[in-house]
């Protein structure tokens, strides 16, 4: 009996995790079929780009910031036993620039702004207006996702750049106000150590960690069934599969780009 | 001439037929009301007329084409022709009463500026809210936010007009004015109205004919007066709002 019901629910969780999957996977090749058919109007864009964007950067700059400063802690706490400080400021550039910039940036955006998407959007089906856009002739996918897709796939690097920079910083301050490096060091190790390739492989990814953002924020929203509480369920699932896919995502591109540029 | 004919329509849901082989033709520039109890299946064949819903069969043909073999691009151009009001208004929240009511235009004409504010007006005039364009929705009451997408419907004047419960949870005077703007556009436009509601004082207004909806079919249909003489025990059970029988009774066997 506990072996079946085992089966039963197991069974149930890949059927939705399979639906789930399939969805996502029509709602992107919609999506990006709609992208190229005119009306373009690129206000819904911009607003879309703002709120993304612009609106996130208190939170960014803050939490990039404290990045910033704990990794050069951590790493001072290592590097002292050895003697070598000079080395903290280049691994908390690559460590930034590579790999916690590009995740720490996707994962606050996902909770942000993929979460008010849901939000938004699911409020719109429970009160029929995804219906009444489709009565207006104005296909939903065209009118909401693709505004959003664009907006994130764009933002997201700018803001990763950003949050690089400012991560530093909290480092830079670190390393020359308390560890007494001097500052024309720090920068010159830091640039040093950074090279073109992790610039490159650290922006490139979160194009696609905006995609997986506004595609799943979007489908979720789409398919919220009941009133608040299930605007509220879908927000939650929204954000969890945002959180897992950009994980998995980043973890296959790392691997990627370890034997493109060895 | 029929304007729209549907022919044996049939959709469920999760197994449960909602629609079962509906039959039913509205004739270009009547009123259609469609009576029936709550969840019988009303807003679920307005829906299949703007082809938010697909059927699972049958036929639905408007203006000569069945809708069913219609692209979107091409279904698209015979929705502008079309405009339907929301039982809860499904006004954009985002968005201005004026920039809703405009919306159509908005999107698919090039009318703007001082042309668009006059047609947006006008239209809001229509539905007595003159001076609220600048208005968010979420500033209006329950009734003024049905006005308003009334106002949207009609305000690239299309052809035909889909009404889901205009007059439900509006005050009596409001639901009047509701109910003599679809008899005027009726009378004056010669638009085509099918007008899904369980309010029968604004069905007996407004309707040149009544069909009543049960158990997934159209079980009757007639003139007000018809309906209002009618022998059929389930028609005036339910026009007469009783709580004693055959519709109440059938559940009472489901139980």
């Amino acid at each position: 009996m506990i072996i079946q019901n085992f089966f039963f629910i197991l069974g149930r969780r890949v059927i939705s995790l399979m639906y789930f999957l399939g969805g996502l996977t029509d709602l992107t090749l919609k999506t990006f079929y709609f992208i190229f058919i005119p009306p373009f109007k690129s206000e819904r864009l911009f607003t879309q780009a703002k709120k993304a964007g612009y609106e996130s950067l208190p939170i960014v700059s803050l939490i990039s910031f404290f990045i910033g400063v704990i990794l050069a802690l951590q790493t001072a706490y290592q590097m002292q036993r050895l003697g070598s400080e000079m080395y903290i400021a280049s691994i908390v550039a690559l460590s930034l620039v590579r790999e916690l910039g590009p995740v720490v940036t996707a994962l606050i955006v996902a909770g942000r702004v993929g979460a008010a998407i849901t939000a938004e959007i699911g409020s719109m089906q429970v009160t029929e207006q995804i219906d009444a856009l489709q009565t207006l002739a104005v296909n939903p996918i065209k009118y909401l996702v693709v505004p959003r897709l664009i907006a994130l796939a764009v933002v997201l690097p700018i803001l990763t750049l950003y949050a690089d920079i400012i991560g530093i910083f909290g480092g830079y301050l670190i390393c020359v106000y308390k560890l007494g490096i001097s500052s024309q060091m720090y920068l010159n190790i830091t640039f040093d150590a950074l090279l073109f390739k992790d610039l490159f492989t650290g922006l490139v990814k979160t194009i696609f960690f905006g995609m997986i953002i506004a595609l799943v924020a979007c489908y979720k929203g789409f398919n919220v069934e009941g009133g608040a509480e299930g605007v509220g369920q879908a927000t939650k699932e929204a954000v969890v599969s945002t959180f897992i896919l950009i994980i998995a995502c980043d973890c296959l591109f790392t691997a990627l780009f370890y034997f493109i540029f060895p | 001439m029929n304007v729209i004919e549907i022919s044996e329509l049939t959709k469920s849901f999760d197994g449960h037929k909602v629609l079962d082989r509906l039959n039913l033709n509205i004739e270009k520039g009547s009123t259609l009301v469609v009576i029936g109890r709550s969840g019988c299946g009303k807003s679920v064949l307005l829906k299949h007329i703007m082809g938010i819903l697909r059927p699972d069969s049958g036929r639905i043909v408007i203006d000569g084409k069945n809708i069913l073999d219609l692209d979107e691009k091409e279904f698209n151009k015979l929705r502008l022709k079309m405009g339907m009001v929301f039982q809860g208004g499904a006004l954009f929240d985002s968005l201005t009463v004026g920039e809703n009511v405009g919306f159509n235009l908005l999107e698919h004409t090039n009318i703007r500026g001082k042309e668009l504010l006059e047609r947006v007006e006008e239209a809001l005039c229509l539905v007595d809210l003159c001076g609220i364009a600048h208005l968010m929705p979420s500033e209006l009451s329950g009734g003024m936010r049905k006005r308003v997408a009334l106002a949207r419907a009609i305000c690239a004047k299309p052809e035909i007009i889909l009404y889901d419960e205009p007059t439900t949870g509006v005050d009596p005077i409001t639901a009047d004015s509701i109910n003599e703007l679809i008899k005027n556009l009726h009378d004056k436009l010669k638009v085509t109205s099918i007008v899904v509601t369980h309010d029968m004082k604004s069905a007996y207004k407004i309707a040149d004919k009544i069909v009543m909806l049960y158990q997934g079919k159209i079980i009757t249909q007639g003139t007000p007066e018809e309906i209002q003489n009618t022998d059929h025990p389930v028609v005036y059970q339910f026009i007469n709002g009783l709580a004693q029988g055959p519709i109440t009774e059938a559940i009472e066997q489901f139980k």
